[in-house]
Order: structure tokens, then C-alpha cells, then sequence
């Protein structure tokens, strides 16, 4: 295992600027997620870790070691892909041993069986082995391709997307198994998503995209308290954060930057004395909490999200208010102002 | 002779989808067929399949008939099956007295007797078996050359970035745009001057060229159909591009280069223009010399069916054993991985 660093890294594909100027330093043994939707450049920054894109300028580094021009076979880096990587003409056994089979990196076959079996055992597909990959359900494919990464030993770890295929049970079982087996190996991995939750709970550290350039880089919790611009708090918490225009539901702005205040539904206070009178659009109940959209003024909208005993109707006429001091403050560039 | 052999292989697995599919389930999913409608649609198969099939039959018929069974009229459809046709393939014969073939001795083999019923002897074997291992090596030449240079060029279209991409592939194409015996002149002259006429290399290398541009373009969207990842996943692991391609893509490839391959040896196997006019004492392959066999006053019809009878096998055979990968390559994508 090792860090790894982006330094000042620029790539573009033709006209389209894909990296615009990004710093990651991955620490030793972290757990590193990057978060934004297709197209903010998640995938390329992977690729550029991989040497499956070379940068335009900048530096990549893997272990102290510049690594900037070195083929990715040379990088000892593991990538797992969204899809497509297992080989369908190999079996799970030779879809497990064909990292361990390559030039200049050959074991010997015992070495090898031992390896794959170790592994396999780990991801519960060891009465697997002798089948053809085509043959597997989804979420076994998914775990071989993982195993395929894990059978080396690799310095780094990449993984793009490797859950987003799977159905929403499978997804929880194996996000859960690979935190685990990241903290048992002491792994560090870079990790695409463009789904919240799982960025929440397998990240360390959160790094947002946003169009190629990164926006935030920091924990989980961080980000979703302090959130650096509106958009990076756009990406943390279901259902997203309010915007709010300074002064209006009792939000009183703390400076004469602070234009737009970012609320977090949970922060919304519904049925209270004061605050400004509202309408109930719809609620959904999901059973341990309970959301609510309303109508604040005309086309203004305000998600509350309520405890499962407030009982509301949609239709029905309440009033709205923000907890005190619950706002983050964004300027008029919609970054975060601190105060 | 195999244009009309192509039909009847495919309408045969067309007549066996319905036959192999699931027991009958109740209630009918939309846009299945009902049991009335899968009778009929069956029926019309088969009647297709038997149209098709009767020229095969009838030089397949032939081919066993006696030269004036074979000429006969009303045609016989009942006859005595005789292998002179096979026997007057393989050999020449010279016309002999009565009193010649008498003093000859008894015949030694069966087919001296089949021969000498009709006055004549053995003088030596006949040039089919050349003619016949000409269209082997031509064929099967050419077909290795286009699929093997195919597939490197269409990998090469596939992944890399060459300069001006699309106005060579258009170029490629375009080699097929008019009939290629539209140029059989220029390359008639072009072959005499460089001592190519009549050389079994020379053939090879103009049934390559033209099949060149089929076989990469059908390459082509096979390799375009193989994700990207999976080279990339070999080349993280730390292959090379080159062992990434045998060991990931090549076996990948398998059913389009079979399909390819088929589509290339048919033509190269087929051909007639080129070979009558550019081949005759020492290449010559099978398709003009098999309509030009002579017996006794005009054609020997059994002699030619008996040679058209042999020179579908190899194609029929080639598309036989690779029927699987055959299927799956026309079918391209619709097969799920």
C-alpha cells in the first residue's frame, strides 16, 4: 500500500476539458470517494491514477514515485471496472489468476492456486471457481472482478462504479463487505460514485467534482455540515439541501455577504408559532421519518423533513421556520462565507 | 453451384428454432405466434427448403446417372446408379477396337471394367485432382490472407488513432463499389506483365485484395462490439498491448472471424470470371474447368455433376463445423454475453 498524489493535473480531449487543475493527495490506507454526476470528470481522474490517460501537465505520483509517464502495467495499481472486465472465456479460476499470470509479475501456479483460493474464499465464491464467468448472477461477477483486484496486492486500488450495477440489496451487502475488507487489508482506494450514499458511508474522505475541478475534498461529515459551495452541498443528503433567499422564514444573515442560505430539511421546522405560513404539497412517509414538501410563497419550495409522529395532511395550511442557527451561508458566487 | 447450396442450410435451422423452443405455455406473450400460425409459417419453411434443395438433388442425382440416363428424355428419375460419372472425372479414356480391349487381358480394377463396357481404356488420370487442389490452396490461401490482415486492420481501426479514420475506411469500402471484373482487363495486362498470370499466388493475392475490404469492415464492428475494458483491465494487470490482443480480444473475436472467414472462402472458392480468364494450363482452379469436361459427342453431364457434386463439399463442410460460431457472428450483438 501506498499515497498517491495528483498534482496540478490538467486533461483534456479535444475541445472538451475533461481534469481542470486538480490536487488529490491520497493518504496511506485511505479510503478515498470521488462524488459528482456523469461527466464532472470521476472517471478520468481514476484513469489518470491508472495511466490509462496521460496527463496534459501536472504530476502523478504513486508511493513517492513519479509515475507521470510510466505505462499503467508498471504502476502496480489494480482498477475494477463498472462492467465488461471479466473475461468470458476464462473461468472464475482463470478470471482470479490472470493478474497473476502476467509478464514480469508471473507466480508460481502454487503460489497462484493458493492466492485465488485465499481470495475467493474472502469474497464467498469459492464453490465457484470451476464455472464460467458468464455463468455467474450479477453480484458474483461484481465480486470476482473485485477479487481479480485483490489477488495482487496492488498499491492502489481504483474502482469505478463497481456497485452501480447491481439491485439495491446486493449493493448494501457488498458496500458493507468491501469497508470491511478495505480495514482488514488496510487498502487505499480511489473510488467513483455518483451515488451519496454510498460515498457517505465506505469514504474517509469525500472529494467533489464539479466539471473537472475539484470542489471540496474532505470527511464525509465535514462536507455535509460545511459544505465549501452550494453544489457540494447539493450532493450530500436526501432530500437535498433548501436554498433559501437571506431574511425570508426567519433566517437572519449574518453578514452583508451572505446572500442565500442552505438549510438542510431536518432543520425545517413545520407547524410552529411564527415563521411564515405555508402550504403542504405532498408528504411521503418512509417510515422512520416522514417528508414533507411545501409551498412557502408562490413557486417556492421547502423540504421538512418530520419526526414520524407529526401527523400532516397534504393540502393543509401550517407555518414554516428555520431552526436558529442552522444555516450555512453561501455569497453571491455561491460559496460558502465563513463566519 | 453453393449460391444455391447457401439458402438451404439456413432455411434448414430456421425450420428447427420452432421445434427447439419451450413446450407451450398458456396464456400467448404478445407478438407470439398462435399454433395455427406456427403450422402454417413451418409449412412454408419446409416448401422453401425443398425448392432450394432440388438443384442440389438433381446434380446430386446426376452425378450417379449413365451418360444416356443422364441425357434422357422424359428425365429419369428412377435409374440405376452407376459411378461412371466419378470414374470419367478422375480419368481420360481413349476409344479402343473391340479386339484391342480383348487382348488387353481381363480387367484389373472395377472401374477399368466400368470403363471398358463402353469400348474404351484408361490412358492416364484426368487434370480434376489438380484443377480441384488448385481451388484448395486458392481458396483457403486467400480466405487466411483477408481474415488475417482483416483482423489486424480492422483491431487497428477499432482502437487507435489513425489519421484520417473514415476517409480510408470509406476507401476501403469503395474497392467494392463496382464489380471487380469491371477491371479484369487492366488486371489481365497488369498480371502479364509481372509474370503473375496463371500462378497460384497471383490468384491468392487478387482474391485477398478483394475480399479485403468485406473482411475488415465486417472485423471492424466485431472488434467496435468488445468493450475497451477489457484490454485496459489486462494492460493494468500488466500485459502488453500485443498479449492483451491474443490473450483477451483474439478469443473474443472467434465467432466474427468464423463468420468472416466463411463469407470469404465462398467468394474466393466461387469464383469464375477471374479464374477463366487469368488461369489456364498451370493454376487453373475447379469453376471453369468443371463445365468444360468433354465425353463422346458434347458434355459428360455425370462427369460434370459428379465434379460440382465434390466441389460443394469442402464449403459445406467449412460452414458445418463452424456453424456455432457462425450463428452467433451473423446474429452479432443479439446474443446476450
Amino acid at each position: 500500500m501506498a499515497e498517491a498524489t495528483l498534482e496540478a493535473v490538467t486533461k483534456s480531449f479535444g475541445e472538451t476539458t475533461a481534469i481542470d487543475g486538480v490536487d488529490i493527495r491520497v493518504a496511506d490506507g485511505e479510503f478515498l470517494v470521488l462524488l459528482g454526476p456523469t461527466g464532472a470528470g470521476k472517471t478520468t481522474t481514476l484513469r489518470l491514477f491508472a495511466g490509462l490517460e496521460t496527463p496534459d501537465t501536472g504530476r502523478v505520483t504513486i508511493g513517492g514515485v513519479d509515475v507521470t509517464r510510466m505505462p499503467p502495467g508498471a504502476r502496480d495499481v489494480a482498477f475494477v471496472f463498472q462492467q465488461y472486465s471479466l473475461y468470458p472465456h476464462y473461468s472464475v479460476y482463470e478470471n482470479l489468476a490472470f493478474p497473476l499470470r502476467a509478464p514480469g509479475r508471473r507466480q508460481p501456479e502454487a503460489e497462484v492456486r493458493r492466492r485465488v483460493t485465499e481470495i475467493a474464499e474472502m469474497l464467498r465464491i469459492g464453490h465457484k471457481l470451476k464455472n464460467r464467468a458468464t455463468q455467474l448472477s450479477g453480484g458474483e461477477m461484481q465480486r470476482v472482478s473485485i477479487g481479480r483486484a485483490l489477488v495482487r496486492a496492488p498499491n492502489l486500488f481504483l474502482m469505478d462504479e463497481p456497485l452501480s450495477s447491481l439491485d439495491a440489496k446486493l449493493r448494501e451487502d457488498l458496500r458493507v463487505e468491501l469497508k470491511r475488507i478495505q480495514r482488514d487489508l488496510g487498502a487505499t482506494i480511489v473510488y467513483v460514485t455518483h451515488d451519496q450514499l454510498e460515498a457517505m458511508t465506505l469514504a474517509d474522505r469525500i472529494g467533489i467534482l464539479d466539471a473537472g475541478r475539484l470542489v471540496q475534498l474532505d470527511a464525509p461529515r465535514t462536507i455535509y455540515e460545511r459544505p465549501a459551495t452550494v453544489y457540494a452541498a447539493q450532493r450530500l443528503g436526501s432530500p437535498q439541501i433548501n436554498l433559501i433567499p437571506a431574511g425570508s422564514l426567519g433566517t437572519a444573515p449574518a453578514a452583508p455577504a451572505c446572500v442565500t442560505a442552505g438549510v438542510r430539511p431536518e432543520d425545517v421546522r413545520v407547524g410552529t408559532e411564527g415563521g411564515e405560513a405555508a402550504r403542504v404539497i405532498a408528504v411521503e412517509h418512509l417510515g422512520a421519518e416522514t417528508v414533507a414538501l411545501l409551498e412557502v410563497a408562490e413557486g417556492r419550495h421547502v423540504h421538512a423533513l418530520l419526526d414520524p409522529e407529526h401527523r400532516i395532511a397534504e393540502g393543509a395550511e401550517t407555518r414554516v421556520a428555520v431552526r436558529p442557527g442552522a444555516p450555512v451561508w453561501f455569497d453571491r458566487d455561491n460559496r460558502l462565507v465563513s463566519i | 453451384m453453393t449460391d444455391a447450396a447457401a439458402p438451404a442450410p439456413a432455411s434448414g435451422t430456421t425450420s428447427a428454432t420452432p421445434a427447439k423452443s419451450a413446450p407451450r405455455r398458456l396464456p400467448l406473450k404478445p407478438g407470439e405466434a398462435s399454433g395455427g400460425a406456427r403450422f402454417f409459417a413451418g409449412l412454408l419453411v419446409i416448401g422453401y427448403a425443398l425448392i432450394a434443395m432440388i438443384p442440389l438433388v438433381w446434380i446430386f442425382a446426376t452425378s450417379f446417372k449413365s451418360p444416356p440416363d443422364s441425357i434422357a428424355y422424359p428425365p429419369e428419375v428412377i435409374f440405376e446408379p452407376t459411378l461412371e460419372g466419378y470414374v470419367n472425372l478422375f480419368t481420360s479414356r481413349t476409344r479402343q477396337t473391340a479386339e484391342y480391349i480383348e487382348s488387353l487381358g481381363p480387367p484389373q480394377t472395377w472401374y477399368e471394367e466400368l470403363v471398358r463396357k463402353r469400348n474404351m481404356v484408361i490412358s492416364g488420370p484426368s487434370r480434376f485432382a489438380d484443377r480441384y487442389w488448385n481451388s484448395v490452396v486458392i481458396g483457403f490461401g486467400s480466405t487466411f490472407l483477408a481474415v488475417f490482415l482483416g483482423t489486424l486492420a480492422a483491431y487497428a481501426f477499432s482502437r487507435f488513432k489513425v489519421p484520417l479514420k473514415d476517409d480510408l475506411m470509406f476507401f476501403i469500402l469503395s474497392t467494392r463499389m463496382m464489380p471487380p471484373i469491371a477491371v479484369a482487363i487492366p488486371i489481365y495486362l497488369m498480371y502479364r506483365e509481372l509474370g503473375l498470370s496463371d500462378t497460384a499466388a497471383g490468384m491468392i493475392l487478387l482474391y485477398t485484395a478483394v475480399n479485403l475490404s468485406l473482411s475488415v469492415w465486417l472485423l471492424k464492428g466485431f472488434v467496435d462490439e468488445i468493450p475497451r475494458e477489457y484490454e485496459e483491465a489486462a494492460v493494468v494487470d500488466g500485459y502488453t498491448r500485443l498479449q492483451a490482443f491474443r490473450k483477451v480480444i483474439l478469443p473474443q473475436m472467434r465467432a466474427g472471424i468464423a463468420a468472416t472467414a466463411i463469407f470469404c472462402l465462398i467468394f474466393a472458392w466461387n469464383e469464375y470470371a477471374f479464374a477463366l480468364l487469368l488461369t489456364s494450363g498451370e493454376a487453373q482452379t475447379a469453376p471453369p474447368f468443371i463445365p468444360i469436361i468433354i465425353g463422346e459427342g458434347g458434355l459428360d453431364w455425370p462427369a460434370v455433376a459428379a465434379g460440382t457434386t465434390l466441389f460443394l463439399l469442402p464449403v459445406v463442410i467449412f460452414t458445418v463445423l463452424l456453424r456455432n460460431q457462425l450463428l452467433r457472428g451473423i446474429t452479432f450483438g443479439a446474443v446476450r454475453k
